[in-house]
């Protein structure tokens, strides 16, 4: 009998090629998805003359300068010549590229999932730390450098050193109001941004296994913000459910075959994690940040702590926090006047996001401008279909296309220097908005609740009588 | 890329946990191509005033000469962007010293040269105390692991792959290739067997 094993364990031991005396494992990577910003990866590549080894494998998406007004007229110079850079790099290497007016464009993260490129039981990378969304599905998914870029698109492996596994365990079923944002930011706020460093993060519980595939993505997206390289989510019913028909997903015979494989893509139950955390999902309210790290986070109930009563270890953070953020020890967050909102990014940009905040904006006028930037073209025309924009529009708020957008700034969609944005985004790191800009990161619908009323807002009570 | 194992050179206390990549630099920098220099851009809206202009109050700006920065806990955290190492190494750093790095900055680091040394948090205090009145010189070897500051020594952490590649120089695209046929053998393996993992549509 073999010892058991975790889920981190059987994707490890599909993708390894050979084991160094060292310990590092050299690993296949089944999906490489490339952005923009991979142009330093393409520059090393091109300098030793190297083709991409399997274009079949290798994915082009323009997302992080993608404008998201406007798109036939690129003004800035600087963002027309990376994106033409990926276009030459593609066409160069024979690449597929999901160009601005492709109606598959979107996030590179929501759309792998979306055309069914992500699957279980693959190793997907990308240059860019979010990557751990794919690990919703099953996959071994992590975020590279762009050496490391350079290397996958060269000889499609990547050296790795297998993560110590642990897990996040949530059991019970989360409140009306309370999402996959919120436990996220939860685990990280009790754990720390680098409370699993070094680690695979698999989620588990009755909590997660009643998260959609939106859900899960939102989860395992977030895991880097805790430290975690990689998030993953044994695969199940959801999960087939969500990729059957998918264009790049197995077809007939194949498929059977694949779901088959899959099903065997969970830990066993005897299996040792390095490190094993609990929540209770009863405990978890909605929650926003007060600071600039995704470990300063509280429930919309609470005070923003005083940083002489915080771990010494965390106080000059929370008072350089509080300073860059303008906000006072003691005072509640809710009622903080917000001067803007933001809708969308690889965390937070999904058809269920969307639908979310629509719950809440339907009827109502948000007091504070904002833009919504779907997830994908994909998640746009549906949006569209189903009257999203509508909602949003009537409420004021600016519907545009997709990209990475106010998430990162790069596209010029900026939050201004001194302003407050209620964001479903990621990061509320220094200046990641924009120079001087002060980010709350939250969920879709806590974001529409603070545009409603223009300050930081518990959603629940507006949601009263509402779907969520 | 040239290997090596010893350092001697100014070391700065940067006494600020969680400086992420994108403190390391910001986001709007990260189109320019490498061979124009991401020194910089290192740290930029905290060195440098909304006019563009160096803070004479910020101690990167008072002693641009070093070459090892002493820090918090976390450092590198956030975005996988490289460029936060090149900006690094561009502006002449050789070794960052810290409690703990991000995975992926610690990678990217070691893939540039740049030594990613983890000490544990009390000797991290003991050297950020020694640095309070300014840069003194730190002697690094990665062969032994160990850092000194006058007559403080101080053992490290360094995984001992990315040691070796430090002290080596190497690239890994090189090392792979010469395995070629094992990956040959595996992709062949994985086309048969799991058929599945190629994309269907393509």
């Amino acid at each position: 009998m073999t010892a058991p094993r975790t889920l981190l364990d059987k994707l490890w031991a599909a993708h390894e090629i050979l084991r160094r005396e060292d310990g590092v494992s050299l690993l296949w990577v089944d999906r490489h998805l490339v952005h923009e910003g991979s142009h330093h990866g393409f520059a090393k590549l091109a300098a030793r003359g190297l083709k991409v080894a399997e274009p079949d494998l290798t994915f082009a998406v323009v997302d992080h300068y993608a404008p998201t007004r406007d798109r036939a007229h690129i003004t800035d110079p600087q963002i027309a010549r990376m994106i033409d850079t990926l276009r030459t790099n593609a066409k160069a290497q024979g690449l597929r590229i999901y160009d601005l007016t492709d109606p598959e464009q979107g996030i590179v993260h929501v759309i792998g999932p979306e055309q069914g490129l992500t699957l279980p039981g693959l190793l997907v990378n990308c240059g860019d730390s979010h990557t751990s969304t794919h690990g919703a599905f099953g996959a071994l998914a992590f975020g590279i450098g762009a050496t490391e870029v350079a290397h996958v698109l060269a000889t499609q492996t990547v050296w790795q050193r297998k993560p110590r596994a642990m897990r996040i365990t949530v059991e019970g079923t989360l409140a009306p109001g309370v999402s996959a944002k919120d436990i996220a930011l939860g685990w990280i706020a009790a754990l720390g941004t680098d409370g699993a460093q070094g680690h695979a993060v698999e989620y588990a519980g009755s909590a997660i296994r009643g998260l959609s595939m939106e859900g899960r993505m939102t989860l395992c997206n977030l895991s880097i913000e805790g430290g975690a390289r990689f998030g993953m989510i044994a695969p199940d019913q959801t999960t087939f459910e969500y990729l059957e028909n998918r264009p790049n997903a197995p077809k007939g015979a194949a498929w059977e075959q694949a779901c088959a494989d899959w099903a065997a893509l969970t830990s066993d139950p005897d299996a040792t994690f390095e490190r094993e955390v609990k929540f209770d999902a009863r405990d978890i309210a909605p929650t926003v940040t007060w600071g600039t790290s995704p470990e300063q986070a509280l429930p919309i109930t609470a005070r923003i702590p005083d940083p002489d009563t915080v771990t010494p270890a965390k106080a000059d953070a929370a008072r350089a926090a509080l300073d860059y953020m303008g906000l006072t020890a003691g005072q509640a967050l809710e009622g903080t006047p917000i001067d803007q909102v933001f809708i969308g990014s690889c965390t937070n940009g999904r058809i269920e996001d969307l639908r979310a905040a629509a719950a809440v904006l339907k009827g109502r006028k948000a007091r504070v401008p904002g833009l919504i930037s779907p997830g994908s073209a994909q998640v746009k025309a549906q949006a569209e279909a189903e009257g999203l924009d509508q909602i949003f529009t009537q409420a004021g708020l600016e519907w545009a296309a997709s990209g990475c957008s106010m998430c990162v700034g790069m596209n010029g969609d900026l939050v201004g220097e001194g302003m407050r944005c209620a964001s479903s985004t990621n990061r509320n790191f220094r200046g990641r908005q924009g120079r001087g800009a002060r980010t709350h990161l939250m969920s879709p619908a806590m974001v529409a609740a603070a545009a409603v009323t223009g300050a930081l807002t518990d959603v629940r009570p507006l949601m009263n009588g509402r779907a969520a | 890329m040239a290997g090596w194992n010893t350092h001697e050179g100014p070391a700065l206390c940067l006494p600020l946990a969680n400086v992420d990549t994108d403190q390391l630099i910001p986001a709007r920098f990260m189109s320019v191509p490498r061979a124009q220099g991401y020194g910089d851009y290192l740290l930029h809206d905290m060195r440098r005033d909304d006019t563009g202009g160096l803070r004479a109050d910020f101690p990167l700006n008072q002693h641009p000469e070093v070459s090892i920065l002493v820090t918090r806990r976390n450092f590198g955290s956030g975005s996988s962007r490289e460029a936060a190492v090149y900006a690094l190494v561009d502006a002449g750093i050789r070794a960052v010293i810290a409690p703990s790095f991000g995975d992926i900055f610690a990678s990217n680091a070691v893939n540039n040269g740049l030594l990613p040394a983890r000490v544990e948090p009390e000797a991290c205090a003991k050297l950020e105390q020694a640095l309070t009145t300014g840069p003194r010189p730190i002697r690094i070897d990665i062969d032994t692991r160990t850092l000194r500051l006058g007559d403080l020594t101080v053992p490290f952490t360094l995984d001992d792959s990315w040691a070796t590649k430090l002290i080596n120089g190497w690239d890994d695209i090189d090392l792979t290739r010469a395995h070629g046929d094992a990956i040959t053998a595996f992709r062949d393996t994985r086309l048969r067997t799991a058929p599945w993992a190629w994309p269907a549509a393509h």
